[in-house]
């Protein structure tokens, strides 16, 4: 399905990251929004409320986040699309709604522009601390889709390829932005509407008379674990819990249907990592040591990787497009040929600890750290490279 | 466990009630608050343990569905004899 | 239904039975009945008033959504044959305004417990007043948290003994009308669960008039609070309310609070128009925007 014009700002334009994911959001064909205002995701709402009322869709400021991050699961039922958007002290608020909307299968977004914590931590500067957050941020076992852009550009490409996963998968999915992509002004080009594919909600076929249930696969092709939405008004009467549910979608409290449903919320993410993995490589096939970044930071790693390779060194470098699922069959094949990862985050060693979980001990695993505040010195980038070069 | 009287009174009562024992948890409240005194609460025990209602005159039921407001487990109803209950009915 | 219930029937006499089942049972999920509610408990009795009202309203079956938060008044959502949201502890309501800006043709039924709605919830609770969407907040008050077996709620009187107050709890409590008055509700409404007929009057009006609109529906937790108090059963819970109902329509909600023994001042308090959220946000748009304004989709014929 091509993209609804309305929403689409076709033309070349110079913005920073939190706009170019709110025009995202709008090429997306999001309608509705609910936000509590944090530095330094607050441009993204400012846009939503700024261009709404000519794109036919809503905003509303909330009284918190909490009330934000259920409000947009409400929106999705009345047959929205919705998303809301936050920093770390409002992403861990958001995270008791984030683990309903995976329960109940609700699709939405929800952007965080990582800054530096815990609590309040620096407002202003950037970080990439949320990323194991964004992994197991709320209670319970699952599995989540995040997506991490390094430019404005890419926040908005992300941000559709985000809603898309949403519809595709009926789960919500994380777009795990930083200041420094959020705040960054760089060309961003918006294609037009025909250009910009959009996967559309699956409604159910069933008919108001016909009985619906919510988490139903009669409705799927073999193999598809997911089940197609309705939306109030349809008279379906699905009821909608974050208890662990039956197909009917009534409370069903047993080890059994618990074993069915969270193994179902999980397999739909695992049984296609391979549809919402992307990653970008440059040099690995022959690399001697890969430089594994995502966000911000992969941008500056380029620096140093430039100047070990103009040294003579096999250097590889990997871009986690999508940070989770983790790419972790990839990451595999790799750490059988390379001698050497090095993992640059702006965190104190999070990503880091999944290329060790998959290098099983084989290649020598590097992070390199940053607690935040500012991005890496490429310097210290290129002298991990050097260091595990031995 | 439930004794369903024929109506003793020469003429038809207005309406009647329908008691769903085994769904009854006892609490009372429809015989407490019926307003002809249809109603009484029986020594008898239903499957759960609890004592349910029972029609105690049957001829003075006027079918005023209160019973059914009052109760919480949805195990009684009233109804006006000879047409569809209405919400004007309660 | 699970369950084969016997059912037993008076001798219709010389006129035909012409109604075969519970009134209620058109709108409730009977495969989800028998409900976990325990015996006494005030909360399906509230049931009972909100199905015949929404019968008797001009509402539209498939244009009613229910919304609860968590407790045991949050599983009304459960039983009730309609668009029905469980969402998470003490945010119904959010969950509602975002629900009812997406799809402004649903009448949006805010249904919950004292606790999830007042403490957890409550913050949620003074903006959603103060922002007057159209919708239908009805607050079972059992004085305590059932669900979690009795602790003590913003809505439990002055040292009345709850789990977690075992002495007795020192804290004022809130006046429930005069809170949702103070916020900006349209509607205001209190009655008992002994007060049904008025009850389901109240509960159609409030869902029929657009706006924000509260009932506060005193019901006995006979498990927990009315036990541990030594108040008797369920049964004389409802005694007790009628023998303390105070009904006085229009009553200043400021004189509204409850304590133990004390009367219970019931009725309708507040009945006023203001304009509601959306058609301020459509008006206003329109002149501010002029035809450049592009309402929503699902607003067009329904937001004048
Ligand atoms: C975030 C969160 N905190 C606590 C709980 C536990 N909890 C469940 S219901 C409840 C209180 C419910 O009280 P009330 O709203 O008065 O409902 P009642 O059971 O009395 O009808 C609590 C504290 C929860 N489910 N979620
Ligand atoms: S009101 Fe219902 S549950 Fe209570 S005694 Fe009567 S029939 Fe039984
Ligand atoms: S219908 Fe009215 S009169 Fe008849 S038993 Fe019920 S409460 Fe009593
Ligand atoms: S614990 Fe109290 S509120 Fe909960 S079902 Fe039992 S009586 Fe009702
Ligand atoms: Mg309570």
């Amino acid at each position: 399905m091509n993209a609804d014009p309305r929403g689409v700002l076709t033309g070349s334009h110079f913005l920073d990251g939190d706009h170019a994911a709110a025009e995202g959001a709008l090429a997306a064909g999001a309608n509705f929004s609910a936000g509590y205002p944090i530095t330094p995701s607050t441009e993204v709402v400012e846009r939503l409320a700024g261009r709404f009322p000519f794109t036919g869709g809503t905003f509303i400021q909330m009284e918190d986040e909490l009330a934000a991050s259920i409000a947009i699961q409400g929106a999705v039922w009345g047959g929205s699309k919705a998303l809301t958007v936050t920093s770390g002290p409002g992403f861990s608020l958001m995270m008791e709604h984030l683990g309903y909307g995976i329960m109940t299968e609700t699709p939405f977004v929800l952007v965080d522009v990582q800054r530096g914590g815990p609590s309040t931590g620096l407002p202003t500067m950037p970080a990439q601390a949320d990323m194991m957050q964004a992994r197991w941020g709320s209670h319970g076992d699952y599995e989540i889709i995040a997506l991490a852009p390094s430019s404005p550009q890419e926040c908005f490409n992300l941000m559709i390829r985000a809603f898309n996963l949403s519809e595709k998968y009926r789960t919500p999915v994380l777009l795990m932005m930083d200041e420094c992509v959020g705040h960054m002004l760089e060309r961003v080009v918006i294609p037009s509407p025909e250009k910009i594919q959009i996967e559309p909600r699956r409604y159910t076929r069933k008919g108001p008379d016909e009985q619906y249930w919510p988490y139903s696969l009669e409705e799927c092709n073999n193999g598809d674990l997911v089940p197609p939405l309705t939306k109030v008004g349809e008279g379906h009467f699905p009821h909608i819990t974050g208890l662990t549910h039956d197909d009917r979608g009534y409370p069903a409290m047993n080890a059994k249907s618990q074993a069915v449903l969270l193994g179902r919320l999980v397999d739909k993410i695992r049984n296609n990592a391979d549809d919402i993995i992307t990653i970008e490589e440059d040099g690995t096939d022959d690399a001697d040591v890969i430089v594994v970044s995502y966000g911000i930071t992969a941008r500056v790693c380029q620096p140093a990787i430039s100047r070990a390779r103009a040294e003579g060194h096999k250097v590889g470098f990997l871009r986690l497009v999508t940070v989770w699922p983790f790419p972790e069959k990839r990451i595999r094949e790799l750490a059988g040929r390379v001698s050497a990862f090095v993992v640059p985050e702006m965190n104190l060693g999070q990503i880091v600890r999944e290329v060790e979980r998959c290098s099983q001990g084989r290649p020598k695993v590097r992070g390199v750290t940053h607690a935040g505040g500012a991005v890496h010195d490429p310097e210290e980038i290129y002298n991990a490279i050097r260091e595990v070069m031995g | 466990m439930v004794e369903t009287k024929k109506s003793a009174a020469p003429k038809a009562p207005k309406g009647h009630v329908v008691i769903n024992t085994e769904r009854c948890k006892g609490c009372g409240f429809c015989a407490q608050f019926c307003p002809t005194g249809v109603l009484a609460m029986s020594k008898g025990f239903n499957l759960k343990g609890y004592h349910p209602p029972i029609i105690a005159d049957a001829a003075k039921c006027s079918g005023c569905g209160l019973c059914g407001m009052y109760c919480p487990d949805f195990a009684i109803y009233g109804v006006k004899n000879g047409r569809k209950p209405e919400s004007g009915d309660l | 239904m699970s369950e084969s219930y016997e059912a037993t029937v008076t001798d219709p006499v010389s006129a035909p039975m012409t109604c075969d089942s519970n009134p209620v049972e058109e709108w409730l999920r009977m495969d989800r009945m028998p409900h976990i509610w325990c015996p006494g408990c005030g909360i399906g009795t509230s049931v009972n008033c909100f199905t015949r009202a929404i019968e008797e309203s001009s509402l539209d079956r498939k244009n009613i959504a229910i919304v609860s938060g968590i407790g045991c008044t949050g599983r009304v959502a459960g039983y009730l044959l309609l668009d029905s949201f469980h969402t998470t502890h003490g945010r119904a309501l959010p969950f509602a305004t975002g629900l009812k800006l997406a799809s402004p043709k649903t009448k949006v039924v805010v249904y919950s417990g004292d606790g999830d709605l007042f403490a957890i919830g409550g913050n949620h609770f003074i903006h959603a007043a103060r922002r007057n969407l159209d919708m239908t907040v009805l607050c079972v008050n059992n004085f305590n948290y059932g669900m979690t077996g009795g602790q003590v709620a913003p809505t439990t009187p002055e040292f009345a003994i709850a789990s977690t107050t075992p002495y007795g709890s020192v804290e004022r409590p809130f006046n429930l009308p005069y809170l949702a008055q103070s916020c900006g509700a349209v509607y205001v409404a209190r009655w008992t669960v002994y007060h049904v007929k008025q009850l389901q009057r109240s509960i159609r009006e409030a869902l029929e008039k657009p706006g924000f609109t509260f009932i506060e529906m005193v019901a006995p937790c006979p498990t927990l609070f009315v036990r541990r108090n030594r108040l008797g059963d369920g049964l004389a819970a409802l005694e007790s309310y009628e023998e303390n109902a105070v009904i006085k329509n229009g009553a200043d909600t400021r004189e509204c609070d409850l304590g133990m023994g004390g009367p219970i001042v019931c009725g309708k308090f507040v009945d006023i128009d203001r304009p509601s959220y959306l058609s301020n946000q459509v008006a206003h748009l329109r002149k501010v925007l002029g035809d450049r304004y592009v309402m929503p989709d699902a607003w067009q014929g329904v937001v004048q």
